[in-house]
């Protein structure tokens, strides 16, 4: 391998981590973590609701702190890390929206849509590109879809002015052999950096993550303590520990990393993220993390095993929104289960 | 019979026009006289083709060289085109049901106010969520005190969002939310748009919530089914799935709207709503038009 490859860390603690308190950060909150952040050295530091500026509501949770507070005081702490933002089309508009964050001063636009809708993000990317900040393309629940689709929709991104494209693993699915493949799929068939965004069900976030890089992603995400929705993210200072281990350099002092990581840990979150059992089944059956509650529920309703559920939802490719899919396995599951009795 | 059915002309053959073709062949009270688009082999071109209805690949241009093709015209292109489209049409002296989110003219949501619509020369059909979800923020408006926020998301099926709606989901929020304030008198109103890609393909759906002063859900149920069943008239497949409930401080509704399965299949209740709410509009029209000429004869 060449010596010191050079590898980005994009640091999304304080939005990811802000799924697993419920939208509740602080301004407090995110001033101390950027100080810290930015003093390790860590390249982009990404702030904001978890689903992103403008996803602030009823149905996914009010946040504490409204973007433009929270993007005024991000702003204000960071002095060489990039500020970054998390934008999904059909959520924020390039009017009430985008605007106003570019104007308090993002420096990364990163547009996102589920793996299979990139045509979505076309103007965001566009304007976004337009107003001379770095726009990125994520592609979210990325295991849903094969590497030549994947590759298909980042070309669509790619072609509306993307300068890089990061595939998510938002159900902690892959293996490091999926991870490898997709990468070196994208890396050869597009002419933008690739980044990966690793979620932990399956306790392979850190080793997915060196996959990535080793196949050719430039960027990486990770969070303080892995602290993000569901069992969690690829847990940065570790991530940051391992990738200097096998000789990448990421620009991040260890120890200032493991300080601001220490500050996460007391100051941002309630638990430090767990694999719990029902994570490694959601994250096997590569089903949507906030399935747990209501599956949990109906699994008790229908006498049936809420494992059982989430491989029959991940064998159907249920996605957000089709909740009531739920009731419908669990009647089925119940069905079977007396035949086989009988 | 056909001397008493009005003349319409659809501008636009992606999935709202061809299926607003349909439908208008079907009613007792139009007739087509033109469908138009760029395209002579677009699938909705061939759909047209194919039920022998006039056809022209020249645009709003047809209409300029042939006036008498129409009485009404149904702009189902983009929102920047029908600003083109919208003076054009008015020299021409044609009443217009605008399908963008153009916002020119007043905006019609049939079970609300589709008296106030009849004198207007360019209306404005808003966006599917804002058909399916304004008449339950109209009965919020009228039923409840000091309504401070009203928030509509809806989910459609990944495949009936036709690359117009793709290109259009920041004017599809914005005019939703700005139809939302206007019928509700709400303070602040959001709307979210999810595409779901999920097969096989999702019905459209739409939540509202709500927060008011001091909640009267009696009172909402029975404003509220008074409008269903107005809606119900010219959207058979439109339902209330649950509430008005007063959950967490809020107010929930939750409708389902199963569309006709003209063009697209039954999923597409989204496509299906805001065009059967056209419809509705331009039979009125019709309505209006031949009584007043019952009455001058």
């Amino acid at each position: 391998m060449e010596q010191n490859q050079k590898i980005r860390i994009s640091d999304p603690t304080l939005r990811d981590g802000n799924h697993a308190v419920a939208h509740q950060l602080s301004a407090e909150n995110i001033a101390a973590y950027c100080k810290a952040a930015d003093a390790a050295g860590v390249a982009i530091v990404e702030v904001g609701h978890g689903n992103g500026l403008g996803a602030s509501s009823l149905q996914l949770g009010e946040a504490k702190t409204p973007d433009h507070i929270a993007l005024a005081i991000a702003r204000k702490n960071l002095t060489q890390s990039k500020l970054g933002i998390h934008v999904i089309p059909g959520f924020a508009t390039i009017e009430r929206d985008l605007k106003p964050a570019l104007a308090l001063g993002v420096d990364v636009v990163r547009v996102a849509s589920h793996c299979s809708e990139a045509d979505i993000c076309e103007r965001h990317i566009g304007f976004s590109r337009s107003e001379g900040v770095e726009v990125w393309g994520c592609l979210m629940m990325s295991h849903m879809i094969s590497p030549p689709m994947l590759l298909e929709q980042a070309r669509k991104m790619e072609s509306y002015g993307a300068e890089g494209v990061v595939f998510m693993d938002s159900s902690g699915h892959f293996i490091p052999e999926d991870v490898r493949i997709r990468v070196e799929t994208l890396v050869n068939g597009l002419g933008i950096a690739v980044g990966f965004h690793g979620h932990n069900n399956l306790g392979l976030a850190i080793a997915n993550s060196v996959a990535a890089a080793d196949a050719g992603a430039t960027l990486i995400d990770g969070c303080a303590r892995g602290f993000g929705a569901g069992a969690g993210n690829a847990q940065l200072e570790v991530l940051v520990a391992v990738l200097d281990r096998l000789k990448y350099s990421t620009g991040i002092d260890l120890y200032k990393m493991l300080d601001a990581s220490d500050l996460a840990e007391q100051t941002l979150m309630k638990e430090i993220p767990t694999i719990k059992s029902v994570s490694v089944v959601s994250g096997m059956a590569g089903v949507f993390s906030g399935f747990m509650k209501p599956v949990s529920r109906i699994a008790k309703e229908f006498n049936v095993d809420p494992r059982d559920i989430f491989f029959e939802l991940g064998r159907r490719k249920i996605v957000a929104g089709q909740e009531d899919i739920i009731l419908e396995v669990a009647k089925e599951l119940a069905q079977r289960a007396q035949k086989g009795n009988s | 019979m056909t001397q008493d059915k009005l003349k319409v002309a659809i501008i636009g053959s992606g999935n709202i026009g061809t299926d607003l073709l349909i439908k208008v062949l079907r009613s007792p009270h139009l007739e087509c006289g033109a469908f138009i688009g760029r395209n002579l082999s677009s699938s909705g071109m061939l759909k047209a083709l194919s039920l022998g209805v006039p056809v022209s690949a020249e645009g709003i241009n047809y209409i300029i060289d042939n006036p008498d093709c129409c009485d009404i015209v149904f702009d189902a292109t983009s929102a920047k085109s029908h600003f083109e489209h919208a003076p054009i049409l008015r020299k021409l002296n044609k009443r217009v049901i605008d399908m963008t989110p153009a916002k020119i003219g007043l905006m019609s949501v049939p079970s609300v106010n589709l008296t106030d619509c009849l004198n207007e020369f360019n209306v404005n059909m808003v966006t599917c969520g804002g058909q399916a979800s304004i008449p339950v923020a109209y009965a919020i408006g009228q039923t409840q005190q000091d309504v401070d926020y009203i928030e509509v998301v809806s989910s459609i099926a990944s495949r009936s969002a036709g690359p117009a709606t793709r290109q259009n989901l920041d004017e599809y929020i914005k005019t939703t939310e700005d139809g939302l304030k206007e019928f509700s008198g709400a303070r602040r109103t959001k709307a979210i748009l999810n595409l779901n890609p999920a097969e096989p393909c999702v019905d459209m759906q739409t939540t509202i919530f709500a927060k008011v002063g001091t909640p009267d859900i009696p009172k909402l149920i029975e404003r509220l089914s008074q409008l269903v069943e107005s809606v119900q008239k010219y959207v058979p497949g439109y339902q209330v799935i649950l509430g008005p409930i007063f959950d967490n401080g809020r107010i929930v509704v939750m409708v389902r709207v199963r569309g006709l399965g003209d063009y697209l299949p039954a999923y597409a209740g989204n496509l299906d709503i805001i065009n059967c709410a056209a419809i509705a509009m331009a039979e009125e029209y019709a309505r209006v038009t031949f009584s007043t000429e019952a009455k001058g004869l």
